[in-house]
């Protein structure tokens, strides 16, 4: 199994504030941390790999503090990782961000499968998982709360996987994919990309040869132009998206406790209705 | 100064056991307290994360580091849960003769499979008639040929019939008192070993202690720690070694109750203020502190010179394990009194520090015996 989980570093709270100028998140003296439904995809991918075999490959694109995001996942368990990160990528929207993170994908080559989590804390968007599959054109299921199993179509008797072409749809993956009530059973060839829910499994937390290897650990970077990416096709430029403006909901004003008997309160609330909803 | 000069692999260590110990150990400890149920959930978190390696040499599976590693992971469980932190603890106990004192064969055989945390160990002298004066221990191992025959029962084993890998004290020679004790690696399961029932405890109620018995137990000749009448020598070794780690677990529980004192004290209000802000309650807060930084400092001093390879350890090692310990339990009545009545209810975490500090006076030599040996180095150092 060639596993890919893409990873982003985020602000470690979930009172992001914004830059009411540029309406971008304020990153500047907030602790950073692994989104925490990325935590439950690299989780899941370090898991198939233990009972499949194979390798995670971490990717992240962010700011070059983001390399610690990609250590952290070394030492969780993660064999390599890659960090996209290029000024030229400042500004991107969730278009922006897939299409690099598929160009990098691309640029992996091998895959059989890609994890996300479902969202990030920060933007909250959930766009960034889907928009690498429809720009790799594989095929998705959002909102994984559990992998049953993988099982292989066609009995490959000669060849390593690492020589599989990711095209060969030699395995499928068997899914429950979490509804409002209850969920799908669904399957999906590989190679595929699933995002993931906090039901899905339980994060573990690092080990001291795992941390170990995460400090002496090559990450590998790449820029736009490693990846053959246009200048134009991201950041700001490239984002057909634009955040107009982003505000805190005001508050709600406390509620009015009416005073008298049934028949004098009824009459007033009826009232109120009336006038100030209805 | 929060580092006290650790590296940054002590560091990692630091916050790793740190980050196990609030996020896994805390929200259990009350239940572990309650039920005296032994925390095998935690044990697998701290096998997977390596901590049961840190003192183990790198050519035997472990990160290589010593008794400041234990000291360091010990403290910070404690400060979570002095109970279940021993059950850590006492397999380090356990592990130290095999390091010390064991052949190659016998670490090659041991060492990997505690440094994994795949098992756990435990040390055994004391018996019911053996406590502070443990010369008197009644249990004996007659040599058979390839194999000796143990009899006796050993008394209160931290880890006892939880662990699967033991060292046993027991005389191969009645007549030499205290030259006639041998070591023995024992294995949980050996024909004739078996254990008497678990103890119910004041305090650290996660961790099982119970007897060790041994009735015509066969242990193979190849299982001697070091050489037949070498025991005494094995214990007292194993336990200048230890006994920081005694302390450490002291100083995590006296740290883990100053951070609750100073918690509750910011939020209760009496007089219509926070009591933190009596003269009083700040006073008792800063003279806690100060001991327990004390006690630290001169904890990690003694476990650099143990890692250095300082062979007269054994005064500093006692003065270590007397002083935290004794800081432990002044510290944690004080947490108590901070929190007044609710302080001496069960619904808050408060009184089970108090609990679990006392065993810290009185386990791996009693503090009475922890001031003799350091009166006997006093005299004896001047004789020099």
């Amino acid at each position: 199994m060639e596993i890919i989980v893409c990873i982003k570093q985020v602000p470690d709270t979930t009172e992001v504030r914004i830059d009411p100028q540029t309406n971008t998140l304020q990153r500047e003296g907030v602790a950073s941390i692994i989104n925490p439904f990325d935590m439950y995809a690299l989780e899941e991918g370090i898991r198939l790999k233990e009972k499949y075999g194979g390798k995670v490959t971490v990717i992240t694109m962010g700011p070059p503090q983001a390399e610690e995001a990609l250590r952290e996942a070394i030492s969780l368990g993660s064999d390599e990782a890659i960090l996209i990160t290029d000024r030229a990528l400042a500004g991107s929207d969730t278009w922006a961000t897939s299409l690099t993170l598929a160009k990098a994908i691309e640029k992996i080559g091998r895959f059989d499968l890609i994890i996300c989590g479902k969202q990030a804390i920060d933007g909250d968007t959930a766009q960034v998982g889907p928009g690498i599959s429809a720009h790799l054109n594989i095929p998705q299921v959002t909102y994984v709360k559990k992998i049953e199993e993988i099982r292989i179509l066609e009995h490959q008797s000669t060849g390593a996987p690492e020589h599989r072409a990711p095209s060969t749809h030699s395995a499928i993956v068997r899914v429950q994919r979490m509804m409002e009530e209850g969920y799908v059973v669904m399957e999906v060839p590989l190679p595929c990309l699933i995002t993931v829910v906090k039901e899905i499994n339980e994060p573990r937390l690092p080990s001291l040869k795992g941390k170990l290897r995460a400090r002496n650990a090559l990450i590998t970077k790449w820029g736009i132009q490693d990846l053959g990416i246009d200048k134009q096709d991201v950041g700001l430029e490239g984002s057909p998206t634009r955040v107009v403006r982003v505000f805190s909901p005001p508050p709600r004003k406390g509620g009015q406790i009416l005073q008298g008997n049934v028949q004098e309160m009824v009459e007033k609330l009826v009232e109120l209705l009336k006038s100030e909803i209805l | 100064m929060r580092d006290y000069l650790l590296t940054e692999e002590q560091r990692m260590i630091q916050d790793l056991a740190r980050k196990i110990a609030q996020e896994k150990i805390r929200p259990v400890a009350a239940k572990y307290d309650e039920t005296e149920e032994f925390p095998w959930e935690i044990m697998r978190i701290l096998a997977q994360s390596d901590l049961f390696g840190v003192f183990i040499p790198q050519e035997y599976g472990g990160l290589g580091g010593g008794v400041l590693e234990l000291a360091i992971v010990t403290e910070e469980l404690s400060r979570a849960c002095g109970g279940i932190a021993v059950c850590y603890a006492a397999t380090g106990l356990g592990t130290y003769p095999i390091i010390l004192f064991g052949n190659e064969e016998q670490k090659k055989k041991y060492l990997p499979l505690i440094a994994s945390g795949k098992k756990l160990a435990a040390f055994a002298l004391t018996e019911a008639g053996a406590g502070s004066d443990a010369s008197a221990i009644q249990t004996t191992a007659e040599k058979k040929g390839d194999y000796y025959l143990l009899n006796g029962t050993k008394q209160w084993i931290t880890n006892g019939g939880e662990a699967e890998v033991y060292t046993v004290i027991a005389l191969t020679d009645r007549t030499k008192g205290a030259r006639g004790a041998t070591a023995f690696i024992l294995e949980k399961g050996m024909e004739g070993f078996s254990f008497g029932k678990k103890e119910k405890k004041m305090g650290i109620r996660a961790s099982a202690t119970r007897e060790l018995i041994f009735n015509n137990c066969k242990v193979p000749k190849e299982n001697v720690l070091g050489k037949e009448g070498m025991g005494f020598i094995v214990a007292m070794k194993t336990f200048d070694v230890s006994r920081p780690g005694v302390a450490a677990q002291a100083v995590g529980i006296a740290q883990g109750a100053l951070d609750l004192a100073i918690e509750y004290a910011k939020e209760r209000k009496q007089f219509g203020q926070s009591i933190s802000s009596f003269q009083g309650i700040q006073f008792m807060l800063a003279d806690m502190a100060t001991s327990i930084a004390a006690a630290r400092a001169l904890i990690y001093t003694v476990c650099r010179a143990v890692d250095r390879g300082e062979k007269d350890i054994a005064k500093e090692s006692a003065m270590a394990k007397l002083f935290a310990s004794d800081v432990c339990m002044k510290v944690t009545t004080d947490a108590v009194q901070i929190f007044g009545g609710y302080g001496y209810m069960r619904d808050y975490p408060i009184e089970k520090f108090m609990r679990d500090a006392k065993i810290t006076q009185i386990y791996e030599g009693t503090n009475q015996i922890m001031r003799n040996i350091i009166a006997l180095n006093l005299i004896k150092e001047t004789l020099r």
